[in-house]
């Protein structure tokens, strides 16, 4: 296992599916009357946040404590610390106190790799910018794989802003590396140039992606983007890329319907659509705290520690 | 007054021969000079070029003295093989006054280490809404001739217009950092694979090669001079080639990084690769090369642009944009152009000292190396090496992309009219005022 987790990229086959079989195992423990586990006794987890993520922190949180771990919220947005040589000195500061690792959430794509370079501990990249959110994709397949039985072969749909999604830009590395395939579904305005480069088909046509789709994931639609000239209209984004119900009756009967949260229902996916069997959404919340548990596990204590990077 | 006598010097890739400096001048070309009175430094191997002209430098003075002064970049200039330097108006107060220009000469001729040219904001606090007053700066002791807003592109049509119009008076020329805005908002990289990839946002071959398109045509529409900084890209080179066969009077420049460095290097989100324009794909970098060796592109210059650690110590996105160039532009050259065969050295002084000068409309600087010329003199050793070491530097910042890097060519000595400012690689003892021009 590497010292860090800073893209989802940097997995082999085999220590991705390392981590998820670890969290399999991790959900066991969950499912135990105590859930908890003495492996990181003595070890700090710091969870630094410099943007609001009650879900993932919290995730990252329940993982840490059910490994034992001591854990410290270190939530930087507000204070004084918004940018530049802020980043240095909270590295500074937490490598005085001793964390062994920092998972850190950062609206600058690019920080985790920059904080890696200051603190000798771990870091787990828990979401930075544009650009990568390793964890996610790592329970997404996970989920997959719970619910299909396989991820190898799979086709799976990312629908929504591949452009700004981090979540997108994780799953297609980790897809690429299970197995399965990935197909992007996006007004044109929000497909980045140069994504020729990526392990993914593109398609502007959600119907007609939908029925070869065993796995749909929709994206969230930040509010800033709307009225940013990416789409005429909330309306025409949800008549062509939402899903709706009589999309998701366009889908085989064993598919499944994900979303990393938080969601805009009507806007993206439909209430009945989120709400429905096929959804996995709540699935992966739960799977998200087994995930993260595997990581900080292997990056920390567990039996792959301690190779360099 | 110094005299010094080159000994076996080759001058532009010809036979040795002797180059006697006296009295400010070049006394005397030829092999087997009496020396005279003269102090002889032997040349054997090394080859002279006029000294280098650089016709886009920051020395952040006055107001982020922090980063770089008058008297640390103009050293470093001299280090690099510069006898003269067009210093960029983006300091604070702007250059956007005979007040401030004058201010930034007078620190350049107190320091001695190279002539200092200041550029001229082309509008008032380089703000794209009025016009400064040019002629105000071109009449002051300064004589500007060079005006530019370089950080910020002068998009507004007209105001564009009216200044490439309005500085016709005085022989002037606008040189236009050309970047849309709109399509560049919140852009940190080349947009392209590597952006897509690293999600940052990416700055468009377009948003500059749109610019330089209208510009261009503007230029030819008003009959005026237009100079292009920084041209980062394959289709800005296209559009100049084109304009240039047209008769529009454009020149253009390229950075030694441009020549040298592509995005991917932004993959560890190290922001001493942070620039403005941003580093390129390979391809464009070998279409930049190949116009500098048509001459399409007209002349080097260094975008030299110092930062404090705390401004490059960073995450990539709050960093500043900019890298240091003075002190390694003729070794990045000198790997991306002579080892290459693209440029021979008479090329290299004609792309770094005399286009630069002609442009800059600089009397004495830029040539030839004959009898009667001012004797502003670099002298290089084209067979030495030189590892980048960030901390011997002598600008007083430390972002350079070069850092640990092994380039050819090493500069030995400048003599700014006759009078050495560097000798063995190191800044000449004597120092003290240059006398300016």
């Amino acid at each position: 296992m590497m010292r860090h987790l800073l893209s989802a990229g940097d997995l082999s086959r085999d220590e991705a599916l390392l981590v998820l079989d670890t969290a399999a195992e991790m959900a066991r423990v969950a499912a135990a009357p105590v859930k908890k586990l003495p492996t990181l006794r003595g070890r700090t987890v710091v969870n630094l946040f410099f943007e609001d993520s009650t879900r993932t922190r919290t995730s990252f949180e329940l993982a840490a404590k059910r490994l034992s771990a001591d854990v410290i919220n270190f939530s930087a947005k507000g204070s004084a610390v918004s940018k530049g040589e802020g980043l240095k000195d909270t590295a500074l500061t937490l490598e005085a106190m001793g964390a062994d690792a920092v998972v850190i959430r950062h609206a600058m794509s690019g920080a985790p790799h920059r904080l890696a370079g200051w603190v000798r501990g771990s870091v787990v990249n828990a979401g930075d910018g544009t650009h990568e959110h390793p964890t996610q994709a790592l329970l997404d397949a996970f989920t997959m794989r719970s619910r299909l039985g396989r991820l190898e072969g799979l086709q799976v749909t990312l629908v929504g802003d591949i452009l700004h999604s981090r979540v997108a830009r994780s799953n297609v590395l980790l897809l690429r590396t299970l197995g399965a395939e990935v197909t992007l579904v996006a007004p044109p305005t929000l497909i980045p140039v140069g994504v020729e480069d990526w392990p993914a088909q593109v398609s502007y046509d959600f119907d007609r992606v939908l029925p070869k789709s065993d796995v749909v994931m929709m994206l969230r639609v930040q509010r800033e983007r709307m009225g940013a000239v990416y789409f005429p209209s909330v309306r025409e984004y949800s008549r062509r890329y939402g899903l709706d119900a009589a999309r998701m009756a366009m889908l085989p009967p064993e598919s499944v319907v994900m979303h990393p949260g938080p969601m805009n229902r009507g806007m993206e996916i439909a209430a009945e659509v989120a709400d429905s069997p096929r959804s996995t959404i709540v699935e992966q919340v739960t799977n998200g705290v087994s995930v993260r548990m595997a990581v900080l596990y292997l990056l920390l204590g567990g039996a792959m520690g301690g190779a360099s990077e | 007054m110094s005299n010094w006598l080159l000994r076996n010097v080759t001058i532009l890739g010809a036979a040795p021969t002797d180059l006697h400096l006296a009295d400010g001048v070049i006394a005397e070309v030829g092999r087997g000079l009496a020396t005279g009175g003269a102090q002889v430094f032997d040349a054997a191997g090394l080859v002279a070029l006029p000294g280098l002209v650089d016709l886009h430098t920051h020395l952040r003075e006055p107001g982020r003295e922090d980063a770089e002064t008058v008297a640390s970049g103009t050293l470093a200039a001299a280090l690099g093989g510069f006898t003269a330097v067009h210093a960029m108006a983006n300091t604070d107060p702007a250059a956007d006054t005979a007040g401030v220009v004058e201010q930034v000469w007078r620190l350049g001729r107190d320091a001695g280490h190279c002539d200092v040219f200041p550029v001229g904001a082309v509008t008032v606090r380089r703000r794209g809404e009025q016009l400064a007053e040019l002629g105000a700066m071109a009449d002051s002791a300064a004589r500007v001739r060079v005006f530019s807003d370089d950080g910020h592109c002068v998009d507004d049509a007209v105001l564009m217009r009216r200044a490439l119009e309005y500085v016709k008076a005085f022989d002037g020329v606008v040189a236009q950092h050309a970047q849309e805005p709109r399509l560049t908002h919140a852009a940190q990289m080349n947009e392209g694979v590597v952006s897509a990839r690293l999600g940052l946002t990416g700055w468009p071959a377009v948003a500059e090669e749109s610019v330089i398109a209208r510009d261009c045509l503007l230029a030819g529409h008003v009959g005026s001079r237009l100079h292009v900084c920084h041209v980062s890209t394959a289709g800005s080179v296209e559009i100049l080639r084109w304009a240039k066969a047209k008769g529009i009077r454009v020149t253009a420049e390229v950075t030694p990084h441009h020549l040298l460095l592509t995005d991917d290097l932004v993959t560890g989100y190290d922001p001493v690769y942070k620039v403005n324009p941003p580093l390129r794909t390979a391809g464009d970098v070998a279409a930049l090369r190949a116009a500098l060796a048509d001459g399409t592109i007209d002349a080097v210059a260094t975008d030299h642009a110092p930062h404090s650690l705390e401004d490059k110590e960073t995450e990539w996105g709050a960093a500043a944009f900019g890298m240091l160039g003075l002190e390694t532009a003729l070794g990045v050259v000198a790997e991306a152009m002579v080892s290459t065969g693209l440029l021979d050295w008479a090329g290299v002084a004609d792309r770094m000292a005399v286009r630069p000068a002609r442009i800059g409309r600089l009397d004495g600087q830029g040539g030839p190396l004959e009898p009667g010329a001012p004797a502003n003199v670099v002298l290089l050793d084209p067979a030495a090496t030189v590892t980048v070491d960030p901390g011997s530097l002598a600008s007083r910042s430390r972002n350079t992309p070069y850092a640990g890097m092994t380039l050819p060519t090493r500069v030995v000595a400048t003599f700014l009219r006759g009078r050495p400012t560097v000798l063995d690689g190191k800044p000449a003892e004597s120092g003290g005022p240059g006398g300016g021009r």
